[in-house]
């Protein structure tokens, strides 16, 4: 079926590998759906978290699916209700506002890896990989689909740069809404995201350090073991050669920042809806939805990055792109470091490339799982209290943490 | 020293007692005005992580239990706010409301129904009190002369809004024949055109009972034979 699906595509599988397939395939159907369920997930974990039962009544005909749809019931909602622009706003920068929140984030999306690279000739059998090794260029790994839409050595300078971007939504949106409140919340926003920009950029360093890399592919492909001698590296299937146990402190500085970006409890001082409601004030309908969604989107993200940088990305524990593997050694072919020998199980290369991406889903749904945690948990910092934590806690400890990666890489490395 | 300084010193007895922050010096002229030691959290609390992370496992347990384990058994749900005595049953509190419903308290104040007389007829004479009590002005009396004898009046037509019924009773407190009462226990419906919602003489006698109440009172002799007399109850 594969082979006849590759005859009826005009250029071969290279169709499948150009940045439009690609987008439009992780973006809008994997990452869109995901990001709007979450909505309905924010509120049934919520209500759980407080002894509640939360929405679980929309339902089409006898299909209550517990009230999944609910986030359908939503977009109907949104997108019927009355466009409302209120008099004396700029009606061009009021427009353009809830686009600059949503697009910085689909673009973004690009440098993340959502799987392995895949190989269509070898779906049916182990990838032979001390073959590709040795001779990448051969037709049959030539001919192959990266699931990551955008591949660059500065991959995650470009996300911190997208996601400047992002700012202006909400400082726009303030600005243009004509109304002190909303001025009030985009000044808010615009001050958060900058002051934590930093925090974020600096808590990262230590990982690229560890990785020696800033392109997110590359970083999972390889984890904090990069850089050993080849000895001493590990798998990157291994858990323990995932940032997470290499960079902790960056983890925690790093989920905190971005907790904050996503301008979300207990960071949500923008929006504060019990004293100005925030930049969106004015805003109604499905322009109003724009700003939900991309806070939503803005979640799945974060999620994804986190999953990337520290938790091996698509790496299913101990499943190397041949079949699983346990023990076992690393072996140096050409450039590259091959993960040969030990307790071994040959796996088709459809099936990694499945367990890969379910490994993807997981960790970005657990990770989005624990933000809605935290924002139903902790109360919202004083603005105060938030240039405090930022300016006084996050950057001194990010700081402190290069110093100390570095040191660590440059006598014990 | 002026008064609002007296009156305010019962902080100094706080601070005496040892409440508040220490206090480092206090001045003579004026006791109010003294040197305090300020406490400052510690880094374990200034980071934050500490009451973080127990805040996480507080909403987490919740979370775990309300997640995994299956729901309580209706009952136990109605009775809002009871602890839960069933073993291996989450804590979800919410009662699915059209489908379950909690028992409400005996005296709450539900849509009006009209009694009747032993003879089926609507008891309400048409006096007129509880029309002008109703502070909302929702109740409409039209009443017209009975062929019944022994009784004067009674309702032709009988309307009240239960849009803009407040529930507060009143009318039943200002009845004098106990002919109007809120003891249905059932919530005025959800209804698409604003009409609906008024009851009239016929929707209100179809949810009547008929009274216990003895027509035309007990008489004069009530005081005596009235259940708990006791000699101090002055207030009967
Ligand atoms: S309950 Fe109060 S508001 Fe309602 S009809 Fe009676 S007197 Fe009027
Ligand atoms: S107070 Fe009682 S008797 Fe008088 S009009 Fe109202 S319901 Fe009828």
């Amino acid at each position: 079926m594969l082979s006849s699906l590759y005859e009826w595509l005009p250029s071969g599988w290279a169709v499948l590998d150009s940045t439009a397939v690609k987008w439009l395939f992780l973006v809008l159907i994997l990452v869109m759906p995901l990001a709007s369920l979450l909505t309905w997930a924010e509120r049934r974990q919520s209500a759980m978290m407080q002894d509640r039962l939360g929405p679980n009544r929309a339902n089409i005909g006898p299909v209550k699916l517990k009230g999944v749809l609910h986030f359908v019931a939503d977009a109907i909602k949104m997108i019927f209700k009355e466009d409302f622009i209120p008099a004396n706003v700029h009606k061009g920068l009021f427009a353009l506002a809830p686009v600059l929140a949503l697009a910085p984030v689909l673009v973004a999306f690009a440098i993340i890896p959502f799987g392995p690279t895949i190989f269509p000739h070898s779906f049916g059998s182990s990838l032979d990989t001390i073959a590709l090794a040795q001779n990448a260029q051969d037709p049959a790994f030539t001919d192959s689909i990266r699931m990551q839409i955008f591949q660059i050595d500065f991959g995650l300078i470009f996300y911190f740069a997208v996601l400047t971007l992002a700012n202006y939504g909400g400082t726009i949106a303030g600005w243009a809404s004509y109304n002190k409140w909303a001025l009030l919340g985009g000044l808010r926003s615009s001050s958060q995201m900058m002051s934590y920009e930093v925090a974020m950029g600096m808590s990262l360093i230590g990982a690229f350090v560890m990785a020696g890399s800033l392109e997110p592919g590359a970083i999972v492909a390889s984890g904090a073991s990069a850089t050993f001698s080849p000895d001493h590296m590990m798998a990157a299937s291994n858990p323990a050669n995932w940032l997470w146990l290499w960079q902790p402190v960056g983890l925690v500085l790093f989920v905190t920042a971005a907790i904050a970006e996503t301008k979300r409890a207990p960071f949500d001082i923008p929006e504060g809806e019990p004293e100005i409601i925030g930049y969106f004030v004015e805003y109604s309908g499905i322009r109003w939805g724009m700003f939900f969604l991309a806070e939503f989107i803005e979640i799945v993200f974060i999620s994804a990055v986190i999953t990337t940088i520290f938790f091996g990305g698509y790496q299913f524990p101990f499943l190397d792109p041949d079949g699983f593997r346990f023990g076992g050694e690393m072996m140096t072919v050409g450039v590259s470091h091959v993960h040969v020998g030990g307790w071994f199980t040959a796996l088709p290369h459809g099936v990694v490339v499945l367990l890969q991406f379910v490994a993807f889903g997981a960790k970005v749904v657990l990770l989005s799982w624990f933000q809605l945690l935290v924002r139903w948990t902790l109360p919202r910092f004083r603005a105060d209290q938030l240039m405090h934590l930022g300016w006084k806690l996050l950057l001194p400890l990010a700081l402190a943490n290069i110093m100390v990666t570095a040191l660590i890489k440059l006598l014990f490395m | 020293m002026s008064n609002v300084d007296h009156d305010d010193n019962h902080d100094d007895a706080a601070f005496a007692a040892g409440g508040g922050p220490r206090v480092l010096s206090v001045s003579v002229a004026s006791p109010r005005v003294r040197t305090i030691q300020v406490v400052r959290p510690g880094p374990a609390d200034a980071s934050y992580l500490n009451a973080t992370s127990k805040g996480l496992a507080v909403t987490l347990k919740h979370f775990a239990r309300n997640f995994f384990l299956p729901l309580r058994s209706k009952e136990s749900r109605a009775k809002a706010g009871a602890p839960v005595d069933e073993k291996w049953k989450n804590e979800i509190e919410t009662v699915q409301y059209p489908e379950e419903k909690v028992t409400y308290p005996e005296r709450f104040r539900g849509l009006h129904r009209l009694t009747l007389r032993d003879d089926g007829a609507v008891r309400c004479v048409a006096c007129m009190c509880c029309p002008t009590v109703c502070p909302a002005h929702c109740i409409t009396i039209v009443p017209e002369e009975s062929d019944s004898k022994g009784v004067e009046k009674r309702p032709a037509i009988f309307e009240i809004d239960e849009l803009r019924c407040i529930a507060c009773g009143l009318c039943v407190e200002a009845c004098p024949c106990d002919a109007i009462r809120m003891d249905t226990g059932e919530h005025a419906k959800p209804v698409e055109d604003r009409s609906d919602a008024i009851e009239t003489l016929q929707t209100m006698m179809a949810r009547g009972v008929k009274s216990i109440a003895k027509q035309g009172g007990a008489g004069p002799t009530w005081r005596e034979t009235a259940p708990g007399k006791h000699p101090h109850d002055f207030n009967r």
